[in-house]
Order: structure tokens, then sequence, then C-alpha cells
């Protein structure tokens, strides 16, 4: 999918190109230099009531894309500690882009309240130094 | 309710103005303030989840609504009204049982002895927008009502499966705010947290900072929510958030553990962390007192 990109002060504008859909996601500042560095591109299967998968591993400081898909609902994909959110639309695949800019592990979840099992609906995002 | 298990925190007061004042533990010092024309008390129930069923966290999932309930209706001094602020029953994918949960619910409410306000929490209304919620309790899924001199705002920030509360009623609320006087008291009762608690454990209203800053302009505004299951108290500004416990299951703490939890029961002292709350108010909006009761 094509993503057209532009930044509004320190958040990313995100669309699905040729959809209907739009979506935005705040996301920390690019740093001069990496914000067109190649993404590590990363799929992720969101579904009542799971993530696949439920750990993501990156480097601190490594460009990210998260390539989402939702078939059953729209859930969310929400990683709070990096202000990166997006909503998964059935039928349809939706990018996220970001910068892991710190390491630690960081929660991300479905911020959709989908179902019996929602709050089941969580993996971890583990940014590592090197 | 049993006094003896007050704790030293149980009794709060809170200034109208100006953030919260912990009073010394003394029964006493709920009642200051009280006693004008205008003083009025109302309780606030929250987290019911009518139909929660895991024994580990709470083996008398029947038993703690009917406590509850009954523990009000031997208030000494009863309040104006009761409000149950949402999750009033626990999600289901099934309509048909949701319906069912929901009458259940309104027929156990029912034994209250004062009059009854309601309103929903995702577990009730987000997988169908409200629409079961507004078929047993046939009411508005956000509406005002003044109480004494006190505007009462409930926000729906729920019936969307997204944890907003829109356009349209931000709109609304700006419209209804702009024929108020800059010193109504105004007490703003809604699910989850206006401001953003915890969004880590989805303890946020993502558009909720819209609404806070329309309510910024009066000088004496407090919020009362459920939905994070203990106690919790904030401020934005001049503005006071007060979270109560739920009746029927514990979470943990904010931000305590990795991931949010059901915490569970503990026989040797069933019930804990369970429990509702009473708030005394003035009609002048100057002084309110908060008194946090446990259950059991």
């Amino acid at each position: 999918m094509l993503l057209k990109r532009r930044q509004l002060a320190g958040a990313l504008l995100c669309t699905a190109a040729g959809g209907a859909t739009a979506f935005y996601v705040h996301a920390p500042a690019v740093a001069a230099g990496t914000a067109d560095a190649p993404a590590r591109r990363l799929s992720v299967q969101a579904r009542k009531f799971d993530f696949a998968p439920k750990e993501i591993r990156v480097t601190k400081g490594e460009r990210v894309t998260i390539v989402l898909t939702s078939p059953d609902f729209v859930h969310g994909f929400s990683v709070p500690d990096f202000n990166v959110r997006a909503d998964g639309i059935p039928g349809k695949t939706i990018e996220v882009t970001f910068i892991a800019d710190k390491a630690g592990k960081f929660i991300f979840l479905c911020d959709n309240f989908c179902g019996e099992d929602h709050d089941k609906m969580t993996g971890w995002l583990i940014v590592t130094e090197t | 309710m049993d006094d003896k298990n007050y704790s030293r925190r149980d009794f709060m007061a809170m200034a109208g103005v100006g953030g919260l004042v912990f009073a010394s533990g003394l029964p006493g010092c709920a009642s200051t303030g009280a006693g004008g024309q205008g003083d009025f008390s109302f309780v606030q129930l929250t987290d019911i989840h009518w139909g929660y069923g895991n024994p580990k966290v709470n083996p008398d999932t029947r038993g703690t609504l009917t406590k509850a309930l009954a523990a009000v209706n031997a208030m000494e001094q009863k309040p104006d009204f009761v409000v149950f602020t949402g999750d009033l029953t626990q999600t289901t994918d099934d309509p048909k049982v949701r319906r069912q949960r929901l009458r259940e619910f309104q027929d156990m409410s029912r034994s209250l002895n004062v009059p009854v306000r309601y309103f929903a929490g995702e577990h009730d209304a987000s997988l169908d927008r409200g629409e079961a919620y507004l078929e047993v309790f046939g009411a508005q899924l956000n509406y005002t009502f003044e109480h004494k001199g006190i505007l009462f705002i409930v926000l729906d920030n729920v019936s969307d499966p997204a944890p907003i509360l829109g356009a349209k009623q931000i709109a609304w609320l700006k419209d209804d705010l702009t024929k108020q006087r800059a010193d109504q008291p105004i007490v703003v009762l809604t699910h989850r947290p206006l401001f953003s608690m915890y969004p880590q454990w989805d303890w946020a209203t993502r558009d909720g900072q819209q609404a806070i800053d329309l309510l910024m302009p009066f000088k004496n505004v407090t919020v009362f929510y459920g939905h994070v299951h203990h106690e919790h108290h904030h401020n934005t500004g001049h503005i006071q958030h007060h979270a109560s416990k739920a009746v029927m299951f514990p979470l943990s703490p904010v931000g305590s553990m990795a991931n949010k939890t059901q915490l569970p029961w503990e026989a040797a002292q069933p019930y804990k962390g369970l429990g509702w709350r009473s708030v005394r108010a003035t009609s002048s909006g100057g002084s309110q007192h908060m008194r946090e009761h446990d259950i059991g």
C-alpha cells in the first residue's frame, strides 16, 4: 500500500492510498536525517481477542512501520508511550510509522472496546539498546 | 456497611475551590459544612458488572450488590438520590444476554428507597452503541439535571467503542455551558476518566481534554467517575476528578503492575477493595464532602 505522508507539528498524517479511510497518528518528531530512512516493516494482526505477534522487538533509534490488519473489528493499535495509535479497518491494511527513540518494554493495546475479552488484547513492544 | 471497617482515608473533605483537603479521619469531619437548607447528599455506586463470574476475584457476585444496596437503604441520613456511574453489567457479545443482565440489574436497583439515576459504561453500551441500554432504561446516554442549585452533567464516553465523547456531544456540552453563570456549581458524572489517567490501561477519554477546557471557566467543577475500580483523586487545574471503588471487583492501582489486573479475593478480608461513595454537597457548591464506604 502506498502511503502519503506529511509532517504536521510532530505528528505524522498518514492516509491509506486510494482508500476512503484516513487515520492519523501522533508520533515523536522525526529527527533530521532519519525521517526518510527505510523503515523496518512489521506485520501485526489484531483479532478478537489477541494480537499476533504479542511481542515486537526493535532496536532503539529504528524507524518502524507497523503493517496492521484487523479482520473482525475496528481494533485499536495503541502504544501510548510513543503516542502512536491507529485503527485497524477490516478489509484494509493500515500502516503506522514511528521511531523507537527510547529503550524499554512498552505495552501496546487495543483501545477500542471490542468485546468480552477486550482487556486481554495487549502486547509488548520491546526496544533494546542494540 | 460497618463503621469498624473505615480506614483513616475513608473520610475526606474537599474544598469546592482549590483542591483536595484530606480530613483527619474522624467521622465528625464528614459533616463539616453541612446543615444549610440547600445541603444534600447523594450516593455514587459504580462498576456493578452484573453477570460477572470469576469466583477467584469475587465468589459472592450476587450478594455484593445486595449488600451495597442494603447499606445505602440503611443510611441514617437518606441521600437525595443514588447515581450509578456505569458498567451496570458485565459485557457480553450476546445481545439477548446483555438485555437480560440490564433488566436484572434494573430490578435489583429498584430496591433502593431513594430516587435513582443511571448511565452506561462501556460494558453496557459500547458493543451496540447503547441500543440495549436505551431500550431498558429509556433515557439519554448524556443528559443534565439540576438539583438544589447544582448542575449535574452526565457525559457519555462509552457508547462509541473508541473512548471518546465525540464532536456532537462536545458541541452539546459547549452549548449548554454557554447558558450557565460563571459561578454555577457543576458536577460532572461520567464513566471513564476525562483526563489522560493511564492510556496504557485504556484509562482515558481521547477527547476528554476538550470537555475539561470547556469546563475550565467555571470555578466550581467536580467530576465523579468510575471505570478504574479503585479510589483515585486528581486535579486538572482547579477541576477535581474522583474515581470511586467498584462494587463488583477491584483493579490494581494505576500503574502498579505491568498489566491491569483484577485483584484476587482475600478470604481473610472478604470484599476488600470494594465499596461505594457518599457525597454531601451544598447548593452553593462552596464545599463538598466525600465519604468512602466499604462493602461487607
